[in-house]
């Protein structure tokens, strides 16, 4: 672990996206469009400010789940992972440095998607502004986890990008979005209990029910951060300085 | 390197290699294209898996973390990133090796690149983005430089501007193992591996392999030591 080689790793994929100003646009473009287009397919406040900070955390998981993913199968595919593994870099200073570097994207992401949906969209809070935004950021980091992780599993870009279907949208229906986990049948409930996602679904719940910061809302937390790290520690374990 | 040998997609590809390499000389890798140079390297710098047999590197282990910072290595095909311009490729790969800032733009130079520092390097020309790649293995001034055919794709006065580089690379005290399909860069070398099918088939001066055979041409002593390891073999 050396921080100096996080930060630099951190500070070279924000210039990789500096350069490709399209897909900035759409991190932060596509989240906008479908809030607004939430807001008036349904034209029910009431409706929208239900399930508007629900999406706010299903968003970045999403995207940044796709993003990463894709990027770290690049860089494995590229040689320069190797080429760094020939370096003294180490395995986490990698993955921080991308966690890093994504969580700042979607803070970004967030920010105006969060922005547009207070004013233009009205949407009404019931809950802290900022444990929505810490919420919404968990989930990001969440999303840039399991996408390093799940790269693992993918040799080229075609499946790279197939394995957000896998890994995104079971979680997505059984996450409490389209029906309450505890009106499930028993075993989906108990699947729903040990994926990420739904914690995520509970903490922007939580959010938007509650001024405080409550219990609950610190649990799933925990539990989101948790699951991040597992990631994170899994996804070290793919990275392979010798290969066949 | 003692007894490499090393299995590659289920087949040998070296078959028990040993040999030595002199500090501060430039020892040419030669051989035909799927002859087993590419893996040699990789096991020089400790990202292969080998299945039995030991390298060593400057006194340590291959790839043992220590050597991290004293082996520069360039692959064949460029492993930069394309995305970002030369300079900030070379700046991200100089803090990763704790390098001196200024490091960054003295390699750049070095491969001839000053007038595309700020270019994007997708849209560098082929021997270009090979130079950008030759670069990063030049931070940090390691004492041993393990390059894979490196001049590829190359003018003739890019080559032997590299070529120069190379000299005085070796000049100041660095190794350079320098692989390439080209037998008429074997000549600049100071010692050679004649590689073929995963075995070694000669390591010497190329004055010595000349004398040895009797011919000038070092491309017809390769088929000559071909043909003898045929003979001895039938």
């Amino acid at each position: 672990m050396n921080l100096s080689i996080t930060l630099a790793t951190t500070q070279r994929i924000l210039a990789q996206l500096r350069h490709d100003h399209r897909t900035i646009g759409l991190i932060v473009g596509v989240p906008t469009l479908l809030m607004i287009l939430l807001r008036y397919v349904f034209d029910a406040p009431a409706l929208f400010d239900r399930i508007g900070p629900l999406l706010l955390g299903i968003f970045p998981f999403v995207i940044m789940f796709v993003v990463t993913s894709v990027a770290t199968l690049r860089e494995r595919t590229s040689g320069t992972l190797e080429r760094l593994m020939t370096m003294p870099t180490g395995k986490l200073d990698l993955l921080l440095g991308y966690a890093l570097a994504f969580s700042l994207v979607a803070l970004l992401q967030v920010g105006v998607v969060l922005a547009i949906s207070l004013t233009w969209l009205g949407l009404d809070l019931n809950g802290s502004l900022w444990s929505l935004v810490v919420s919404a950021l968990l989930c990001s980091v969440l999303g840039v986890a399991l996408g390093l992780f799940s790269s693992a599993f993918a040799r080229t870009e075609f499946q790279a990008v197939q394995l957000m279907p896998a890994f995104v949208l079971p979680q997505m229906l059984l996450c409490g979005l389209f029906v309450p986990r505890d009106q499930m049948v028993g075993w989906l409930e108990g699947i729903s209990n040990v994926l990420p996602l739904s914690y995520t679904v509970d903490a922007m719940k939580e959010v938007t029910v509650s001024a405080d910061v409550t219990g609950n809302l610190v649990r799933d937390m925990v539990v989101i951060a948790g699951f991040a790290l597992l990631a994170l520690v899994f996804g070290a374990a793919t990275l392979r300085r010798r290969t066949p | 390197m003692r007894d490499l040998t090393v299995v590659r997609g289920g087949r040998e590809v070296l078959h028990g290699l040993t040999f030595d390499v002199p500090r501060g000389s430039v020892v040419g890798l030669l051989g035909p294209s799927g002859c087993g140079k590419t893996t040699l390297m990789r096991a020089l710098v400790g990202v292969q898996i080998v299945k039995s047999g030991t390298v060593s590197v400057l006194g340590d282990t291959a790839g043992s973390k220590a050597l991290r910072k004293r082996v520069g290595y360039a692959t064949q095909s460029p492993a930069v990133y394309d995305d970002l311009s030369v300079h900030e490729n070379l700046r991200y790969f100089a803090s990763v090796l704790g390098a001196p800032k200024e490091d960054a733009d003295r390699v750049i130079e070095e491969v001839g690149l000053t007038r595309h520092r700020d270019q994007i390097v997708a849209t560098l020309s082929g021997g270009q983005h090979n130079r950008a790649n030759l670069a990063v293995a030049l931070l940090g001034t390691p004492e041993l430089l393990v390059l894979d055919e490196p001049t590829v794709g190359l003018d003739p006065v890019l080559r032997e501007e590299l070529w120069r580089l190379f000299r005085q690379l070796a000049e100041r005290g660095t190794t350079l193992i320098v692989s390439s399909h080209v037998m008429d860069e074997a000549g600049r070398t100071d010692r050679l591996l004649l590689m073929r099918e995963g075995e070694i088939l000669a390591d010497d001066t190329p004055d010595g392999l000349r004398a040895r055979a009797g011919i000038d041409d070092l491309e017809k002593v390769f088929l000559q030591l071909i043909t003898e390891r045929e003979g001895a073999r039938a």
